[in-house]
C-alpha cells in the first residue's frame, strides 16, 4: 500500500483538492487572528489613555501614545516588589521540583527496595486528587504548622509535585541501564552514579520538568490566594488580580491593567519560544532528545 | 552485585524521602485535616483540633437537603458548573482536533506559525488572560464594537444575569415557568431555574476556557496523528474515499486514545473553574457564575463557614470522581479480545491518564507530559 501511496504524493492537485485547500487556509487565517488578535489589542491597549481605550477598543493604533501606564505600574503600583516574589518563588520552584522529582523518579524505576510498590501506588492514588480540592486543605495546615502568609508556606507546598516524579520514573523506564550498572561496578555510588551518569542523560526529560514546574509556579494563582493575606507577599498574579478586580483605585483604568498583563506575560512567552520546537514538535522532539 | 543490591535499600528511601515528607505533609495530611473540619462547627478562630466539636453530617445536609440559601447556593453553582461543561469539552475538544487536523496537512504552508498562534493563548496565566477577556467584553469593548459593524447591539456581558435558554424562550413569548417547574426542586433550585442554560456571564467564561484550552489539547492530537502518519490516510484515499469519509472511518477511530484523554482532561478541568471566577466577581452577576470550586472558598474564606466549605470541597472531589469514572465506563473499549491483554492495556490507560491528570494543571504540562510518556 505504502509503495503505491508514495508516488502519488508528488502528483498534481486535482481543483477539488485546491479548493479545499483555499478555504482550509482562509478560516486557518481567520482563526488565527481570533487567537492572536486579542493580544494585539493588549499591548495597543497598554500605550493609550483611558478615554481613548475605552472609545477605540478595537484599534491597534493608540490616537496618543502613552507610557503612562507603565509608569504608574513602576511608581505607584508594586510591580517591581511583585516581580521579586514571584521570581524568587518560581526560581526556588523550579530548581526544588527538577531535583527532588528527578530523584524520586529514579530511586522509584531503578533501585530495588522494599515498599517501593506502595510508594509508588500511594503517588498515583495521590496524582488524582484534584488541585481546587486542595485549597482549604493546605490553608489548614500552612496555619496549623504556623506557615501561613509566609514565604515558606507559599513555596514548601509546591516543591515537590506527584506529577513530575511519575514523568520522571516513566522517563528512567525508557531509557537501559547498562551505562549506570558499568558506573556503579567501577565503584561510584548511588548518588554519585544518579549525579553524574544518569542526571545528564536524562536532560530531556528534565527539560520538560523545567518548563512545566517553571510555567506552572509562575502562573500560581489560587495557592497565592490562600496561603498568605499580606500585600507585601503579593505574587505578579495576586497583584495584578487585585488591579483587575478594581482595587488600588483601578476600576475602569484597562490601559494600566492590560501593561500588567502583557509585562507578566513577557516570562512564560519567552520560555515558550526558546522552547517552542520542543514543545510543538510533541512526540519526535522527546524523541530526538 | 548483591552488595550493590543491599545499598539500594537506603538509598532507595533516602531519594524518595523528601517526596513522602512533602506530599505526606501537604496533601495527605491536610486531606485529613479538612475532613475532620467539614464533620465539625470550626468557626475559623484558633485551631481545628481543640477549638471545635464534631457535628456529624451536619455540614453536608446543610448543602445537599436542608432548604436554605447554602442548599440554594449550591445548587446554582452545580447548575452553572454543569452548563459549563456541557458546552467547554465538546468544543474545546471539537475545535482542538480540528485545528490538529489542519495544521498536521503536509501541503499547509507556515504550520509552524499556526501552531504558535493557536498554542500561545495555553501558555499565558490565567490572570493575565482573564484580564484580558473582561476589557475585550465590556459594553463598549472590543467585542461590540466588532458585532456594531454587523449591526448587532451586543449585551453587556459580565452583567447579564440572563440564562440563554431563558432568552430563547422570551423569544417565542415564554417569560416565567409553567406552574410544575416554579416550585423549589432538586437542591432547592426550581426546575425554571435548572432549564435556564448559562448566563450571557458564563458564555463569556466558556468562550474563555475553549480559547486557552484548545490550544493544549491540540498538541495531544497532533502528537497523535504523526503517530498514524499519513501513509494510512492516503491509503484510504487512494481507494477511493473522499477526505471527510477518510478522516470519519479512519482516521478518528486511530485517535481513540488521545480523544479519550482529552475528554478526560477537560471533564476534570473544567469543574474546577476558579481563577476565572475570582478575577470577573466572586460570582456575580445573580450568582449565574458562581462554581462549586469558588463557593467553596468563598463559604470558607469569606464567611467563615468552614465545615460547609470543607464539605462543598469534597462534594466537589466525589463529582469528579464520579464523572470521571463514569466517562470511562461510557467510553470503554469493548471490542478488544483477550481479557488479559484487555486488562494489560486498561491499567496502562488509567497510569497514562493519571500522569496526564497530575500534569494537567499547568498548560503546558499536558502536552509535555504525553511527550515524554509516549517515548
Amino acid at each position: 500500500m505504502t509503495a503505491t501511496a508514495l508516488p502519488k504524493r508528488r502528483a498534481r492537485m486535482t481543483p477539488r483538492a485546491r479548493t479545499s485547500l483555499l478555504i482550509g487556509y482562509l478560516l486557518l487565517v481567520l482563526l488565527a487572528l481570533v487567537y492572536i488578535y486579542p493580544f494585539l489589542i493588549s499591548v495597543a491597549g497598554s500605550f493609550k489613555t483611558d478615554a481613548d481605550a475605552t472609545q477605540n477598543p478595537l484599534s491597534l493604533v493608540p490616537q496618543i501614545w502613552t507610557a503612562a501606564a507603565y509608569e504608574r505600574l513602576f511608581t505607584t503600583v508594586p510591580l517591581l516588589q511583585w516581580t521579586a516574589n514571584s521570581a524568587i518563588i518560581t526560581v526556588i520552584v523550579t530548581v526544588c521540583r527538577v531535583f527532588f522529582d528527578s530523584l524520586a523518579g529514579y530511586a522509584l524505576s531503578r533501585l530495588q527496595f522494599r515498599g517501593r510498590g506502595i510508594v509508588f501506588a500511594g503517588l498515583i492514588a495521590v496524582m488524582a486528587v484534584p488541585n481546587v480540592v486542595l485549597l482549604i486543605p493546605r490553608f489548614l495546615i500552612l496555619k496549623e504548622l504556623g506557615l501561613y502568609n509566609t514565604f515558606g508556606g507559599m513555596i514548601l507546598p509546591l516543591i515537590i509535585d506527584a506529577g513530575g516524579i511519575f514523568i520522571m520514573k516513566q522517563f528512567f523506564e525508557s531509557v537501559p541501564a547498562s551505562i549506570e550498572e558499568a558506573a556503579r561496578i567501577d565503584g561510584a555510588g548511588v548518588f554519585r552514579t544518579y549525579w553524574s551518569v544518569v542526571l545528564p542523560m536524562a536532560r530531556p526529560a528534565l527539560i520538560t520538568l523545567f518548563i512545566l514546574s517553571f510555567q506552572g509556579s509562575w502562573n500560581e494563582f489560587s495557592h497565592f490566594v490562600i496561603s498568605r493575606q499580606s500585600a507585601d507577599l503579593n505574587t505578579l498574579t495576586t497583584g495584578v488580580a487585585s488591579l483587575t478586580s478594581g482595587e488600588l483605585g483601578s476600576g475602569n483604568q484597562y490601559p494600566l491593567q492590560l501593561a500588567a498583563a502583557v509585562l507578566m506575560s513577557i516570562p512564560v512567552a519567552v520560555l515558550f519560544f526558546i522552547f517552542q520546537r520542543r514543545i510543538m514538535n510533541t512526540t519526535s522532539g522527546a524523541e530526538k532528545g | 552485585m548483591s552488595k550493590l543490591r543491599r545499598s539500594d535499600r537506603y538509598y532507595g528511601w533516602a531519594f524518595v524521602a523528601p517526596a513522602i515528607v512533602i506530599i505526606g505533609l501537604f496533601l495527605v495530611v491536610p486531606i485529613g485535616l479538612a475532613l475532620y473540619v467539614s464533620f465539625s462547627n470550626w468557626n475559623g478562630l484558633g485551631s481545628p483540633l481543640g477549638n471545635s466539636s464534631l457535628v456529624g453530617a451536619e455540614n453536608y445536609a446543610a448543602v445537599l437537603t436542608d432548604p436554605g440559601l447554602a442548599q440554594k447556593d449550591f445548587g446554582t453553582s452545580i447548575r452553572n458548573n454543569a452548563y459549563y461543561v456541557l458546552a467547554v469539552v465538546p468544543l474545546q475538544t471539537a475545535l482542538a482536533l480540528f485545528l490538529a487536523v489542519q495544521v498536521n496537512r503536509r501541503v499547509l504552508r507556515g504550520r509552524g506559525f499556526f501552531r504558535t498562534a493557536f498554542y500561545f493563548p495555553s501558555v499565558t496565566s490565567s490572570v493575565a488572560i482573564t484580564t484580558i477577556f473582561i476589557f475585550l467584553f465590556t459594553a463598549s469593548g472590543a467585542v461590540n464594537a466588532l458585532l456594531g459593524w454587523f449591526g448587532v447591539n451586543g449585551p453587556n456581558w459580565f452583567a447579564d444575569p440572563r440564562g440563554v435558554i431563558h432568552i430563547l424562550l422570551a423569544g417565542v413569548g415564554v417569560t416565567s415557568p409553567p406552574e410544575a417547574l416554579a416550585a423549589p426542586g432538586f437542591l432547592g433550585v426550581s426546575g425554571w431555574e435548572w432549564l435556564s442554560g448559562p448566563s450571557v456571564a458564563m458564555c463569556v467564561l466558556i468562550t474563555l476556557a475553549v480559547f486557552t484550552t484548545s490550544g493544549t489539547f491540540m498538541l495531544i492530537f497532533l502528537a497523535a496523528l504523526q503517530n498514524v502518519g499519513e501513509e494510512i490516510d492516503e491509503a484510504a484515499m487512494v481507494d477511493g474515499a473522499g477526505a471527510v469519509r477518510t478522516f470519519f472511518s479512519v482516521t478518528l477511530p486511530m485517535l481513540k486514545p488521545a480523544l479519550f484523554t482529552v475528554l478526560t482532561l477537560g471533564l476534570i478541568g473544567t469543574w474546577q473553574v476558579f481563577d476565572q471566577i475570582y478575577l470577573t466577581g466572586r460570582g456575580a452577576p445573580g450568582k449565574t457564575l458562581l462554581t462549586p470550586a469558588f463557593l467553596a472558598y468563598d463559604t470558607s474564606f469569606s464567611e467563615l463557614n468552614w465545615g460547609e466549605g470543607a464539605a462543598i470541597s469534597f462534594i466537589l472531589f466525589l463529582i469528579i470522581v464520579a464523572l470521571t469514572l463514569l466517562q470511562r465506563w461510557v467510553l470503554r473499549d469493548r471490542d478488544l479480545g483477550r481479557s488479559g491483554i484487555r486488562r494489560a492495556r486498561k491499567a496502562d490507560a488509567r497510569l497514562h491518564a493519571l500522569a496526564q491528570q497530575g500534569a494537567a494543571n499547568t498548560a503546558v504540562g499536558a502536552a509535555g507530559a504525553e511527550g515524554v510518556v509516549r517515548r
